[in-house]
């Protein structure tokens, strides 16, 4: 015999568990829909969208950034450690925007395979030191991140 | 043994009378962490890499979106006890506790927005963690109108309950989203298996900054659930007696 606050409380958590499966498959179902920007793979393998903008994230490569010698053009190449894409832009930086930062542009490909970006965003990672813990990092190559 | 001093606290009058006596103790430890964990996180912490001095929003951004996540889950669990057990204090505590939860979760929105703006290039994106933060602070409001909607407070905090207890499904998505999904919001600092990724002298007021935005909540929801006792039995007996010792 159960009583009325055990018949509730299974009511409850059969309910709460419901709404965690609907959520789940619904969320699996957008799992596309719901990625902020494309890498360089996808792009490479053309599964990012050709005829409208779409955002490409990455890091930019070290030495890669080229600025033209009149104008606010810029290109710079992007990668994702595993594919590469030439990007342009015009236009002014955000502050963080450097070689080895992670940066989300939005645009669209020419026809020849460069992103012509409308918008560039500054990804920050998570880490947090100060500049003197910073410096001593790159000094040992081996914990240096990727 | 759980249930008994569940239900002990829980009675009104006990309630009212071991909530005044914790309340100047409260906020003597909140100014205490406040203070500290401000002039450790605006004075003391070095200033960033990468970001400067700008990372310091970090010190009110980071505890308030912390709270605006538990704040949630402790207003879905009170009113889950509140629909289970119908202890009239716990509806009050959830109930209580939707203002405080979207106070916080706007906090976290706009201190966020002022965030990105220097540092990303743009004051609001649509990537998952906003928007699931956002979703968040809609549930909180939902929260609050529903309450306010309906006439017996009973039978609203019982309606709230549910609502609250189908909105808790958002809490792993905010938490996980970074991690999921692309998102142009960085990954979890602290909040990892692994070993934070913040220098320990930033660390360390971060997490007095957490812990005096934990007791702030304390106080506000000790302080509303009072008002809120007071209200809605104005003509308890309890309350007589009360007023007969204050004379």
């Amino acid at each position: 015999m159960k009583s009325i606050k055990q018949k509730r409380l299974t009511l409850i958590l059969l309910m709460v568990a419901g709404i965690a499966i609907a959520t789940f498959f619904g969320l699996r179902a957008f799992n596309d829909n719901l990625m902020y920007f494309f890498s360089a793979t996808d792009v490479i393998e053309g599964k990012a969208p050709k005829d409208h903008l779409f955002r490409l994230g990455g890091m930019v490569v070290k030495g890669s950034v080229v600025r033209q010698p009149s104008g606010l053009t810029v290109r710079f190449v992007l990668t994702d450690m595993a594919k590469e894409v030439t990007v342009e832009y015009t236009g002014i930086l955000p502050d963080l925007f450097r070689e080895g930062q992670g940066i989300v542009a939005n645009g669209k490909l020419d026809a020849n395979g460069v992103f012509i970006a409308q918008e560039v965003l500054a990804k920050h990672d998570e880490n947090y030191m100060p500049p003197e813990v910073a410096g001593s990092m790159k000094n040992k190559p081996a914990e240096t991140q990727k | 043994m759980f249930m008994r001093f569940i239900y002990k606290f829980s009675s009104p009058p006990y309630f009212y009378s071991i909530s005044g006596k914790m309340l100047p103790w409260l906020t003597a430890l909140f100014f205490l962490l406040l203070g500290y964990g401000l002039y450790g996180g605006l004075v003391t912490a070095p200033a960033d890499y990468q970001q400067g001095d700008s990372f310091r929003i970090i010190y009110v951004h980071v505890p308030a979106a912390w709270m605006s996540m538990f704040i949630y889950v402790v207003m879905a669990i009170s009113g889950g006890i509140g629909l289970v057990w119908r202890i009239k204090l716990a509806e009050i505590v959830s109930i209580s506790s939707a203002s405080i939860g979207a106070s916080f979760t706007f906090l976290a929105l706009v201190t966020g927005s002022l965030w990105g703006k220097p540092m990303w290039g743009a004051w609001w994106v649509w990537d998952a963690r906003l928007t699931s933060e956002l979703v968040l602070l809609f549930l909180y409001l939902g929260v609050i109108g529903l309450y306010n909607g309906i006439e017996d407070k009973r039978t609203a905090s019982r309606a709230v309950a549910i609502l609250a207890l189908v909105g808790v499904v958002n809490i792993p998505i905010i938490h996980y989203s970074v991690e999921w999904w692309n998102t142009l919001h960085q990954g979890a600092t602290v909040t990892k298996l692994d070993k934070p990724s913040i220098h320990i002298d930033m660390l360390i007021p971060l997490l007095v900054m957490a812990g005096a935005f934990k007791v702030y909540y304390a106080i506000a929801l000790l302080l509303r659930c009072r008002n809120e006792l007071l209200e809605r039995e104005p003509n308890g007996k309890w309350i007589d007696e009360l007023l007969e010792k204050v004379k």
